[in-house]
């Protein structure tokens, strides 16, 4: 794989920002997901260390420490220029259970009216898609998604809601996303999945990673609240699927 | 145990902060003002890690149900313990049965209850801050009990501090953000010659300005914000984010506070002035 045009920037005293070409591209995130497996490996270690990866930039930050960047930034090039080539193979497609019941899709109709579709079609098409996860913020467990197809382009809300409930399942531009917690959003709330994005008592709180895939399927009402029984319980199965085998 | 009888306007649980999560969305969280709360844990000879009170704007009223030590620091709130006033930055002794209460803000909009060895609640991924959905609250309430280790005997290295704390301090020092170069000398003008005010949004998250600068339309990919980031919004509107923070942000980030500046910051409430000092 070919090394981008990147560039590095002091932000603080303790963060460096690295940046490669503006681009909404699945080759940069995985070209950023292998640097951060190579700095990890060899040079840059956690916990001292975190890695911030979204879109096209990388943020590494040092606790604590100041960091001399005259010495760092040339470092950091070497590093990039010389990493070796290994291929990412800890990504996971994850289909995640969605029930497009008007009962939670409070803007299903609406948005299908705008979009010139049926609700069906909406659905279809929304569920058949596979997103890419190109970052997590905003809130614990938000995911960035990309990959939304132009046919579900919807503008965002004029105003937007002072309470989205929490596994809100929503549109807006390019954007698809579960709130993994109740928010304000301006979102088309289209249905609310039923495996909850974000949860503390985990010793990983957000199973789902920066570089892995989406994939939402219709469920039903039954099959919605048995979910939630089931997540309380503990007994929830996920489905995931390796990529990269 | 410590009993909180009333809450104050927005106490919370604080340590130095939640660490390696920021990935997944989950800010720093920590004391507002590290300085302040760094302070008081020096005094108590804690770990650094060692959880305090982060107490905003209107105390609360405390009953010790153990014996113990206490340190006061950061905004001064006219405290009390029994009914006779008790000074910031001093190692104090607190039986079981006493009672602490706050009374008018001075100075300073946060003020830090330190205890010896730290408050014990639970510690949710490797931190005991507060921050909701990570911790059950975001504040304190009424009625519910903090749990500490009670300690007889402590004889302090040092009883008393003299602190520069820095309350009255305007200026802010500053290094150029991520999105600096994009300003135009017109809103650099605007960003060090014009006195800024701290809005009536601010909070853990944020602090917001009442004054605005011209707006940027620069289009971003959502990357990544730390605590002390400055945003400039499309409508001209600067938004300083603070501890709780979001982790990401679509804003250009335009300036990058001083960890002493995100201290002073912390100590100032509605209406008080800020310049930003490169």
């Amino acid at each position: 794989m070919k090394n981008y045009n990147i560039s590095f920037r002091q932000f603080g005293l303790h963060t460096i920002l690295v940046e490669w070409p503006k681009k909404v591209e699945e080759d940069v995130l995985l070209d950023i997901l292998k640097f951060v497996r190579h700095l990890k490996k060899n040079h840059l270690y956690v916990p001292e260390w975190e890695f911030i990866p979204a879109y096209n930039s990388l943020t590494l930050v040092c606790r604590n420490k100041v960091l001399n960047f005259t010495e760092l930034i040339p470092q950091l090039r070497e590093w990039y220029n010389n990493k070796i080539e290994e291929d990412i193979t800890d990504r996971h497609l994850w289909r995640l259970p969605v029930c497009y019941d008007e009962e939670f899709g409070i803007d299903l109709v609406d948005t299908a009216h705008k979009l010139k579709l049926s609700v069906n079609d909406l659905i279809a098409l929304h569920a058949s898609s596979v997103y890419t996860v190109f970052g997590i913020g905003f809130l614990p467990g938000f995911m960035y998604l990309g990959g939304v197809p132009e046919a579900l382009e919807v503008p965002r809300k004029a105003t937007p809601r002072a309470k989205v409930p929490k596994g809100a399942v929503a549109i807006a531009g390019k954007q698809t996303g579960i709130y993994p917690q109740e928010s304000p959003g301006g979102w088309n709330i289209i249905g609310s999945c039923s495996v909850p994005m974000f949860n503390a008592e985990k010793e990983d709180p957000c199973f789902v990673k920066v570089g892995d895939k989406i994939q939402f399927y219709p469920i039903s009402k039954g099959e919605y609240k048995l979910h939630l029984i089931e997540n309380e319980v503990g007994i929830y199965k996920m489905e995931k699927i390796k990529l990269d085998a | 145990m410590l009993k909180i009888l009333k809450p104050g306007f927005f106490t919370t649980v604080q340590d130095c902060g939640r660490f390696g999560y920021r990935d997944k969305g989950v800010p720093v969280s920590g004391v507002m003002d590290s300085y302040a709360g760094a302070k008081v844990n020096a005094l108590l000879e804690n770990e650094e890690s060692a959880a305090v009170l982060e107490i905003t704007m209107t105390g609360p009223t405390l009953e010790f149900q153990a014996d113990t030590f206490i340190a006061l620091g950061g905004a001064e709130m006219t405290a009390t313990l029994n009914n006779t006033p008790v000074s910031n930055y001093k190692v104090i002794k607190v039986k079981k049965g006493d009672v602490l209460s706050y009374g008018k803000l001075e100075s300073g909009f946060r003020a830090y209850l330190g205890i010896k060895n730290g408050f014990t609640t639970s510690l949710l991924l490797g931190s005991r801050s507060f921050f909701f959905p990570v911790t059950e609250r975001n504040s304190i309430k009424s009625l519910e009990s903090l749990p500490y280790s009670p300690v007889k005997e402590f004889a302090p290295k040092i009883s008393e501090m003299k602190v520069d704390a820095d309350l009255d301090n305007a200026s802010l020092k500053v290094y150029r953000g991520p999105e600096f170069e994009e300003l135009t000398d017109r809103q650099l003008g605007e960003l060090f010659s014009k006195e800024f005010s701290v809005a009536k949004e601010n909070n853990r998250m944020a602090y917001q300005l009442n004054e605005t600068i011209e707006g940027s339309n620069l289009s971003m990919l959502t990357s990544a914000t730390l605590p002390g980031t400055v945003q400039l919004t499309p409508s001209g509107k600067l938004i300083i984010l603070m501890k709780d923070g979001q982790t990401t942000g679509g804003y250009p980030r335009i300036l990058q506070l001083a960890d002493k500046s995100i201290d002073i910051l912390a100590q100032k409430r509605s209406g008080d002035s800020i310049r930003f000092t490169l």
